[in-house]
């Protein structure tokens, strides 16, 4: 057959495509590790590791930069999902209308969209001095908290939350679901909780995941606007400390790893076949005695 | 539980999916909804179920409008076409969904729910998922969860469409069987006529969002009200003739009667079934046979007439024998009333 005479060409094919996507990521990760635990006249040390616990700013920048990407995920979520979600059972004319919207960020580059954000700030208060609305420019830079670029990052991460929630909805038939959760006796908000929420679980990790990874390794708005989420600090601890910075990047990209297993661990489907079940189907499938 | 519909209308734009449909399904019958796909059939079954609203008209329920009632309070269970399992449940919880809206307790959930899963015949399902089902136990799943809550009436919208043959066949059984046990009143749509004959105990015939004839199978099927019946439901045949205008018709050089509209005067269409038609070898006929299809019992034989107009005709295959393809031969009607069409000039 020409599957069997095929396989091994086809494995070839693999290996090198693996060997060479491989080496264009892990050569440069390589050298930046090597870079930071080999430090000239001083041999192998794990100095820059060690620093950075210690570095002014590590922690309040990674805090300030994890909380932004919470916040950024609950607003952007709670803006598409009702919107994706009307226009899909509602409106299904309105749909190509909230993707061109939702791809605009795209086209506009972070520093068009930032020199957008500073003139307004700058405006704002001048003509609002004697107005309520004025504190509500304050509050918004505060730099315990920023909201103005937790606003800015929702804009950013539009277009990634779009793309990952559409295919998720693609994937059920969310209108199905939803009518055969109202015939049995859900009202429209059940039955979006209960029926459809849950078969949009790996969408929903997948759109925050994406924000989150945004919002971790985003630097042009955060610095032009003035503020010191974890990204400007990186850029900022790199021209006096060489080394530290590098490591932090390495630190930083092993926890966005991190954090994306842990998310696609959340997404998964249960598709766990029960114990009681397959025992019952295959009894010789199953040991008797469970390891777990 | 009567369920009535009363001159509903709809439309979705330009097209009009409803167009005065007036229908009635009884306590405890099972009533199909039997049409060309765009007729309204699913329409009218939305409606009934809550989804869709009628421009005008009402659905009435035991004498009661139900038009304003929302979905999820209607007494309905509905069966979709395929894949409306919630995927992140198992058998046993999507069966158990409705009864957890209506916030029963766990424990009769449960057992609710293996009572159910064991009158549709998958007791030893309860825990698995959807996708680690077939087409077939899926639907039955679909008809567990959607007898739940008791229904007064159940939905069925083309439930066995994604099904293949054999275990189509199966399940239509099966829910016949469900249905008259439960004696629940239920409205089956489909496209697929044998499947409304055999299961209904009567079927409306819908052609564009009205009702042709509401029958029962065999009354449908014999005494079809309007060519449109009659062509849609089994096969017809479609044969030249003259009516004179005062209920007879000449065809095949025989007068017969007109059933119904016995008006229609000059070039008509007469309907005849297959298994009406008779063939007999005749050296001398001017008619010849030029295909034949053994069906068992029954040989289809396709006939050419004089005038070219083909002629599907069933006859017992003991009889068949002289009657192979080139072979020439008589065809007649018997002495019966026949329903006519004008033809369109």
């Amino acid at each position: 057959m020409a599957r069997l005479t095929n396989r091994r060409g086809i494995r070839w094919w693999r290996g090198a495509v693996a060997a060479v996507a491989g080496l264009y990521f892990l050569v440069p990760l390589a050298c930046s590790v090597l870079f930071t635990v080999d430090v000239p006249g001083q041999g192998f040390t794990l100095s820059a590791y060690t620093g950075i616990l210690g570095a002014s700013g590590f922690t309040g920048s990674l805090l300030l930069t994890l909380e932004l990407a919470a916040a950024t995920i609950v607003l952007v979520l709670g803006l598409l999902v009702p919107a994706l979600l009307a226009a899909r059972l509602g409106a299904p004319r309105l749909r190509p209308l909230l993707e061109v919207v939702c791809s605009l960020p795209l086209v506009v580059p972070s520093v068009a969209l930032v020199a957008g954000y500073s003139g307004v700030l700058r405006w704002g208060p001048q003509y609002l001095s004697r107005t309520p609305l004025f504190q509500t420019f304050v509050a918004v830079q505060n730099a315990d908290f920023p909201v103005v670029l937790v606003l800015a990052y929702t804009v950013m991460s539009l277009p990634l939350a779009y793309r990952a929630l559409d295919a998720g909805m693609r994937a059920v038939d969310v209108r199905t679901l939803m009518e055969a959760a109202r015939s049995c006796g859900a009202s429209p908000v059940r039955a979006v909780f209960q029926a459809v929420l849950p078969n949009l679980r790996g969408a929903l990790m997948n759109a925050g995941f994406l924000t989150l990874a945004l919002v971790l390794g985003e630097y042009t708005v955060g610095a032009l606007l003035g503020f010191r989420p974890f990204a400007v600090w990186i850029v900022g601890i790199g021209g006096s400390q060489a080394q530290l910075s590098v490591a932090v990047s390495v630190l930083s990209l092993l926890l966005t790893w991190a954090l994306l297993l842990v998310f696609a661990a959340a997404g998964r489907p249960r598709t766990r076949i029960p114990r009681r079940a397959l025992a019952k189907a295959a009894p010789a499938l199953v040991p008797q005695e469970s390891a777990s | 539980m009567t369920v009535e519909f009363r001159a509903l209308h709809k439309s979705f734009g330009a097209t009009k999916a409803l167009d005065g449909l007036d229908l009635t399904a009884h306590q405890g019958e099972l009533l199909a909804l039997l049409g060309p796909s765009g007729c309204g059939k699913t329409t009218a079954l939305r409606m009934l179920a809550g989804f869709e609203k009628p421009d005008s008209g009402q659905v009435l329920v035991d004498g009661e409008d139900i038009s304003d009632v929302p979905a999820h309070r209607r007494d309905a269970g509905m069966v979709f076409q395929a894949y409306s399992l919630f995927p992140h449940l198992t058998a046993a919880d999507n069966v158990a969904f409705g009864l957890r809206m209506r916030k029963v307790g766990a424990a009769e959930r449960r057992s609710r729910a293996a009572e159910l899963l064991e009158l549709v015949g998958l007791p030893q399902h309860a825990d698995r998922y959807p996708h680690q089902m077939s087409g077939g136990q899926q639907q039955r799943v679909a008809l567990a969860r959607a007898l739940a809550l008791r229904p007064k009436v159940l939905l069925l919208d083309e439930p066995l469409s994604a099904l293949d043959a054999k275990v189509r066949v199966q399940l239509r059984e099966e829910i016949r069987r469900l249905q008259q046990e439960l004696a629940i009143t239920t409205v089956f749509v489909t496209h697929d006529q044998e499947e409304a004959l055999s299961t209904a105990d009567r079927v409306a015939v819908m052609r564009d969002g009205r009702l042709e004839q509401c029958a029962g199978p065999a009354e449908l099927y014999d005494t079809p009200s309007t060519p449109f019946v009659a062509e849609f439901v089994g096969t017809m045949n479609r044969l030249p003739g003259r009516a004179s205008g005062d209920g007879s018709v000449e065809v095949l050089g025989q007068r017969l009667p007109v059933r119904g509209d016995a008006g229609t005067a000059g070039a008509v269409d007469v309907l005849v079934r297959p298994e009406a038609v008779d063939a007999t070898a005749d050296e001398d006929g001017s008619a010849r046979v030029t295909a034949t299809a053994f069906h068992g019992a029954v040989t289809r034989l396709t006939v050419a007439l004089a005038d070219g107009t083909t002629v599907k005709a069933d006859i017992p295959s003991h009889r068949a024998s002289g009657l192979a393809a080139g072979a020439s031969a008589t065809v007649t009607l018997p002495e019966r009333p026949v329903l006519v069409e004008a033809r369109a000039a």
